[in-house]
């Protein structure tokens, strides 16, 4: 399959440093979707932590950065929900007085996170499962809240072959990550996500999936504590099983 | 809550909460009902999401001319012969209270549930005069007993499992008590009874005030507040002066989601609109009526960082959906206005100092701004504290080298990627299979209770280098 554009992947620095597989899953996918898809060199992060516990002008130094790598990108497509709101809803903002301005704002429109360029860029949504059996699905704040997307993922999971897509009671509450809130707060944070593991393992799903490396580290490192034989996986990795 | 608890850092408060067992019972049972019953009544209700838009906007459009709608208000409450005073500070508004009633004679007052009088603290203020004040919502009633404050801005008492205050009710009145609420609620209208009848003075709170009728509305659910503004002599009502709303169409927005997002009703089932003292028609109503508008800090804020707080209607559902609140609950954020909210009006009341950890008392996961009914953007506004407790030098000097150094790392790929190689080093006597299942010291802080993930032995980034070096 060929002549799908081009995209740039924003691989964030949890995925870059943590979760490889994650920008791997997706370079491979979107490559047999038809998809030239580049890295610009030297990414880091695009200052959700910094911005969040009120370092702003440190924020948007990092902002001006990540635009500067991203200005001529068709596409750019991003592994975390977080991470792409960052961009599209608070970079314009944080860049309005500077040099940057314009830029800013034209690669706030050119972002996208994963799923929803999966879904409504590419318009692409028969995929079969990496993994087989039940499979259930955590929303994440950010996407669901920041960027009002909860249905890409889930047209994606509905009609996901070799697997089965089981509701998550609770899916829209918030796993506790939060950022730096998880070390802030760390006492708050794991009973939050006790709570979260506790609507996860009632599903009998085996795979937990969400589409934020935050949440992900944050319910991943649960389970494991847990010994539970669930996996959390990043949406990428569960879809790249497939041929579509 | 005492200055003395409040020497207690937040954290620890928090993990106190989150090791009381009746606490975390009570909790679950009732932010789990008061959030199916809010999401019921907005399913019946398609012209709820345009109604909250519209009390958004009204809210805003009277805080650019509070003046203005406040001078109505105070001429039409004149001319109706009630008194309107104003307070600049906590102090003042009690100081108003109490000269009320020393004047008038009163030794009980009557109150109905106010968040206002709890935030000048008058109750401690009147019993200094030597005036009881006496708690007639069932909820405050059970607080009072206990000698507790609220930890929840419609449910006082939501703490409280039925089985403690049985027990509570039990020790009051010497006698054997079924954890029955039903039961609960005929002792306490029996005690309450003979007060009403007693009582010289009612204080209530006021949910809105109309400025161009010069009516003060209350929004209850017991009858209390209709006793308490028709049996005393003297009725004096305590008002942040952002409750104002222009006309009664303006009203009847407010009214129709309020009591949805509150507590599930479509309206509450009294809805008490009082128009200054009784009329000389009129068979019942106080001689006296006042209208007590409390500044306190809000005047301030009108041009301010945190003025869309100020269109907050106290219906508590950006508590019930918080993930924090519903941990820990009310008390263990230290001050009279809990969860995401209360943290906005705690900086506004008491000034940054007070939020320097509450600030980040949320996972800004943004589950309060949709619930809210007039959508405030608590987590903007959150962050904006934050801001301003790094600027101010509030915060801790660790943590703003620590994000200066992040700064840094991030602005500067070479020292990013040195940054990983040392983390891979630094990570070997900890991490195995990938995953890191215990760290030294603060670190410990993510690890005692989750894994992490080890730095990769190889980063997406340095893959991607090595595969576009073999494609070359």
């Amino acid at each position: 399959m060929t002549g799908r554009g081009r995209a740039s992947l924003m691989v964030t620095c949890l995925a870059d440093l943590f979760f490889p597989e994650v920008g791997m899953a997706i370079v491979r996918l979107l490559r047999r979707l038809g998809v030239v898809v580049d890295v610009p060199p030297s990414q880091t992060c695009c200052g959700l932590p910094l911005f969040n516990s009120g370092y702003h002008a440190e924020a948007a130094a990092v902002a001006r950065r990540t635009v500067a790598l991203f200005k001529d990108s068709e596409h750019v497509v991003v592994p975390s929900g977080s991470c792409a709101w960052m961009i599209k809803h608070e970079y314009p903002g944080l860049l309005t007085e500077t040099g940057l301005a314009r830029e800013a704002r034209d690669v706030a429109a050119r972002t996208h996170e994963f799923s929803q360029f999966l879904v409504r860029v590419l318009g692409v949504t028969e995929f079969t499962s990496a993994v087989p059996g039940r499979v259930t699905y955590h929303d994440s704040c950010h996407l669901l809240r920041g960027l009002h997307e909860s249905q890409s993922p889930r047209t994606l999971l509905d009609s996901l072959r070799g697997a089965e897509f089981v509701a998550l009671p609770g899916a829209d509450e918030c796993c506790g990550f939060g950022g730096s809130f998880a070390v802030r707060l760390p006492e708050v944070s794991s009973q939050i996500l006790a709570k979260k593991l506790a609507n996860v393992e009632a599903t009998g799903a085996g795979c937990l999936v969400a589409c934020d490396a935050g949440c992900l580290m944050q319910m991943s490192g649960g389970l494991k504590r847990r010994k539970a034989r669930m996996r959390a996986l990043h949406l990428a990795e569960l879809l790249d099983g497939s041929r579509p | 809550m005492s200055d003395g608890e409040l020497a207690i850092p937040f954290r620890q408060r928090a993990g106190s909460a989150l090791k009381d067992a009746f606490l975390q019972e009570a909790l679950t049972i009732a932010t789990t009902k008061f959030i199916d019953l809010r999401r019921e009544a907005f399913e019946d209700f398609p012209e709820g999401e345009a109604l909250r838009d519209r009390a958004r906007a009204i809210k805003e459009a009277t805080r650019q001319r509070l003046d203005h709608y406040l001078e109505a208000l105070i001429a039409n409450i004149e001319r109706l012969g009630g008194h309107v005073h104003y307070a600049k500070t906590s102090e003042e508004a009690r100081a108003i209270v109490v000269d009320i009633a020393r004047r008038t004679g009163a030794r009980m007052a009557v109150k109905s549930k106010s968040m206002a009088t709890e935030e000048i603290h008058l109750n401690e203020a009147l019993e200094h005069a030597g005036i009881t004040p006496v708690e007639t919502d069932l909820g405050e009633y059970i607080i009072q007993l206990a000698h507790e404050r609220p930890s929840h801005i419609i449910a006082p008492a939501i703490h409280k499992t039925k089985g403690q205050v049985a027990d509570l009710f039990g020790r009051e009145f010497k006698r054997r008590v079924e954890a029955d609420p039903e039961v609960l609620t005929k002792i306490a209208r029996d005690e309450l009874r003979e007060k009403f009848l007693q009582a010289d003075l009612g204080i209530t709170g006021a949910n809105f005030a109309v400025a161009d009728t010069g009516t003060v509305v209350l929004v209850t659910n017991e009858g209390n507040g209709r006793m308490v503004t028709s049996l005393p002599r003297v009725h004096v009502a305590v008002m942040g002066v952002e409750k104002v709303v222009p006309s009664l169409t303006d009203l009847m927005v407010f009214l129709a989601i309020l009591a949805k997002s509150a507590t599930g009703q479509k309206l509450s089932v009294y809805t008490t609109l009082v128009r200054g003292p009784r009329r000389a028609e009129e068979l019942e109503g106080p001689d006296e009526f006042h209208l007590v508008l409390l500044d306190n800090g809000r005047i301030a804020q009108l041009g301010g960082p945190l003025r869309e707080a100020l269109s907050c209607l106290r219906c508590g559902a950006c508590l019930n959906v918080c993930p924090v609140y519903q941990q820990i609950g009310g008390h263990a954020y230290g001050y009279t206005y809990p969860g995401p909210i209360g943290i906005l009006l705690t900086a506004m009341l008491e000034g940054p100092r007070s939020v320097r950890d509450l600030a980040h008392a949320s996972s800004l996961c943004g589950a309060c701004a949709d619930a809210c009914p007039v959508r405030i953007d608590i987590p903007r506004m959150l962050i904006a504290l934050r801001r301003e407790v790094d600027e101010k030098k509030i915060a801790p000097w660790v943590e703003r080298v620590a994000f200066t150094l992040l700064a840094r790392l991030l602005t500067r790929p070479a020292l990013y990627r040195l940054a990983a190689r040392s983390g891979r080093v630094l990570q070997r006597p900890f991490a195995s299979e990938g995953t890191i299942s215990r760290l030294p010291v603060f670190l410990n802080d993510w690890t005692r209770t989750r894994d992490l993930p080890a730095v990769a032995a190889r980063t997406f980034q340095e893959r991607w280098a090595a595969e576009q070096g073999r494609t070359q």
